[in-house]
């Protein structure tokens, strides 16, 4: 797989961490355990497209959201976690 | 048909004409007691204890593909039951007993072999680690011997013991720890469960749940409706689309693991090692074959084949344990899709909607716990409580706070 970084261009996933399900950009408000829990450990886990973090460690460090095809590894869109985290708002 | 010596002596002198077909290829009957989903190992095996420990005959294992098709056949045949913290003890000491008496249990060979399975320390933190998880082993009532960088030289002399970044610092031995033939141990399970009237229905897969008023009625297959009064998913690797089906939603990711062999060569290796460095693993099988096995690729993946870092990654790691691994040609690669739960341990319960149940959430050690999964997982649905060596896996423990979290890693499935 080859991820392109919005700052460093194309590069080799090795430089990349992953971190999970871009849901973790959505942190629950407030103390309901109920959110929490949801987001803290429940995941769809789909087929097909899933959308997700990235850190590109061995880059410029930045967080990316990255949509990527989990039956066929292709990626589809990479953006800046935080462009779309300020988008949500 | 009982197999026995005699048996082997009468067909092999008759032209081996009197084997028979090891199970039946029924059609699906409108409703069952009991219908298990998946006729992999585990759900194989949990038809099997159904109906020989709690006489339940009325059963179906709906499979989508063919029987042991998916991860029971193809893990790397591991055995061992060296786990570090209270709910997977107890679990895998009963898998292992039951491994014990599988063969006689089954009247099927499984070719279980305990070889021994070693677990290698490179630095005092890790030997001392070694040391707690060897004693919990003991306590547990389990086999477990800490070993010095001596011991371990006397044991496999062929590891690369003065390596600059990673000399072995001692090791954790179980000597009932090993391997055992993957497909036999599904084979042997569907052909018990067979006997004892379980139709064992492949080429069905599951598309839908019917559910009324919170209680499950039956499954919509790709061969029409069948009726339930119990239904067991048992899908590792899908668990999360078959439960939502059910409008579910789980603590699972889904992963890829890949496994590789070499050329058959003559016997090197006769016991099961595990690099302390990099989750390395590796045996021998009985054609000669080295197999070994490493880390998850580390994303989500529903591609039953890895991507080439993990198998660079790997290979270094062979070459740094076992620098004489270099000579063997690698024959095939190939990658399983496992269910990654949030903590690394499974899941067997019930769920929220009444009559239906799961196991589930395996990550890479299912195939060891085949036996107690299935027998823990009949247990549990034949009698609606949890056996006393499973009472720990429960779906609600992320809610709870008693996650089971044997590597110490958090809610991170590809770090587990």
């Amino acid at each position: 797989m080859r991820i392109h970084c919005p700052h460093c261009g194309e590069r080799d996933h090795r430089e990349f961490e992953y971190l999970g399900s871009a849901k973790l950009l959505e942190r629950p408000e407030g103390g309901d355990a109920a959110a929490f829990h949801d987001y803290v450990f429940q995941r769809k886990n789909p087929t097909g497209e899933n959308a997700e973090l990235w850190q590109h460690v061995m880059g410029c460090s930045a967080w990316l959201h990255v949509v990527r095809n989990v039956t066929t590894h292709e990626i589809i869109a990479v953006k800046l976690a935080r462009d779309v985290k300020e988008a949500a708002r | 048909m009982h197999y026995s010596v005699l048996q082997i002596l009468k067909n092999g002198l008759t032209g081996n004409k009197g084997w028979k077909p090891v199970w039946r290829n029924p059609e699906p009957k409108k409703s069952y007691d009991i219908v298990i989903i998946g006729g992999g190992g585990h759900g194989l095996s949990t038809a099997y204890y159904l109906a020989k420990t709690y006489g339940i005959r009325n059963i179906a294992v709906l499979e989508k593909g063919y029987l042991g098709g998916g991860n029971v056949g193809r893990n790397t045949t591991i055995v061992r039951a060296n786990y570090l913290l209270d709910g997977n003890l107890e679990f895998y000491s009963h898998s292992l007993k039951l491994w014990e008496n599988l063969e006689q249990e089954l009247n099927y060979n499984v070719m279980l072999s305990q070889r021994g399975c070693l677990l290698l320390a490179h630095n005092d933190g890790q030997f001392d680690d070694l040391a707690w998880r060897g004693n919990a082993n003991l306590a547990t009532g389990d086999d477990a011997v800490l070993m010095s960088a001596d011991d371990v030289r006397a044991y496999t002399p062929y590891l690369n013991f003065d390596d600059a970044r990673f000399p072995i610092r001692g090791g954790l031995l179980q000597r009932t720890g090993g391997t055992a033939r993957h497909d036999a141990v599904a084979w042997g399970y569907a052909r018990g469960a067979d006997m004892r009237g379980v139709d064992l229905i492949q080429n069905c897969e599951v598309t839908g749940f019917r559910i009324e008023g919170g209680k499950i009625k039956g499954v919509e297959t790709s061969r029409g409706y069948i009726g339930a009064g119990k239904v067991g998913m048992s899908v590792a690797g899908r668990t999360s689309q078959v439960a939502e089906m059910a409008g579910l939603r789980l603590p699972i990711e889904s992963h890829v693991l890949q496994a590789f062999v070499t050329e058959a060569v003559k016997p090197v290796i006769d016991t099961v090692i595990s690099f302390g460095m990099g989750h390395f693993y590796i045996s021998q099988s009985d054609k000669g074959g080295l197999v070994f096995g490493g880390d998850i690729d580390g994303y989500n993946s529903y591609s039953q084949r890895g991507n080439l870092p993990m198998v660079e990654h790997v290979a270094e790691a062979a070459m740094a344990l076992m620098p004489m691994i270099g000579k063997a040609r690698m024959l095939r690669s190939w990658g399983g899709i496992v269910d990654m739960s949030m903590d690394g341990s499974p899941i067997i319960d019930k769920t929220p909607i009444e009559g239906l149940f799961l196991n589930g959430g395996w990550c890479y050690g299912g195939f060891k716990a085949t036996p107690a999964a299935g027998a823990a997982f009949a247990h549990l649905m034949a009698t609606g409580e949890k056996a006393a060596w499973a009472t720990k896996f429960n779906l609600n423990r992320f809610e709870t706070g008693h996650v089971i979290d044997d590597e110490g890693t958090g809610a991170r499935p590809n770090l587990h």
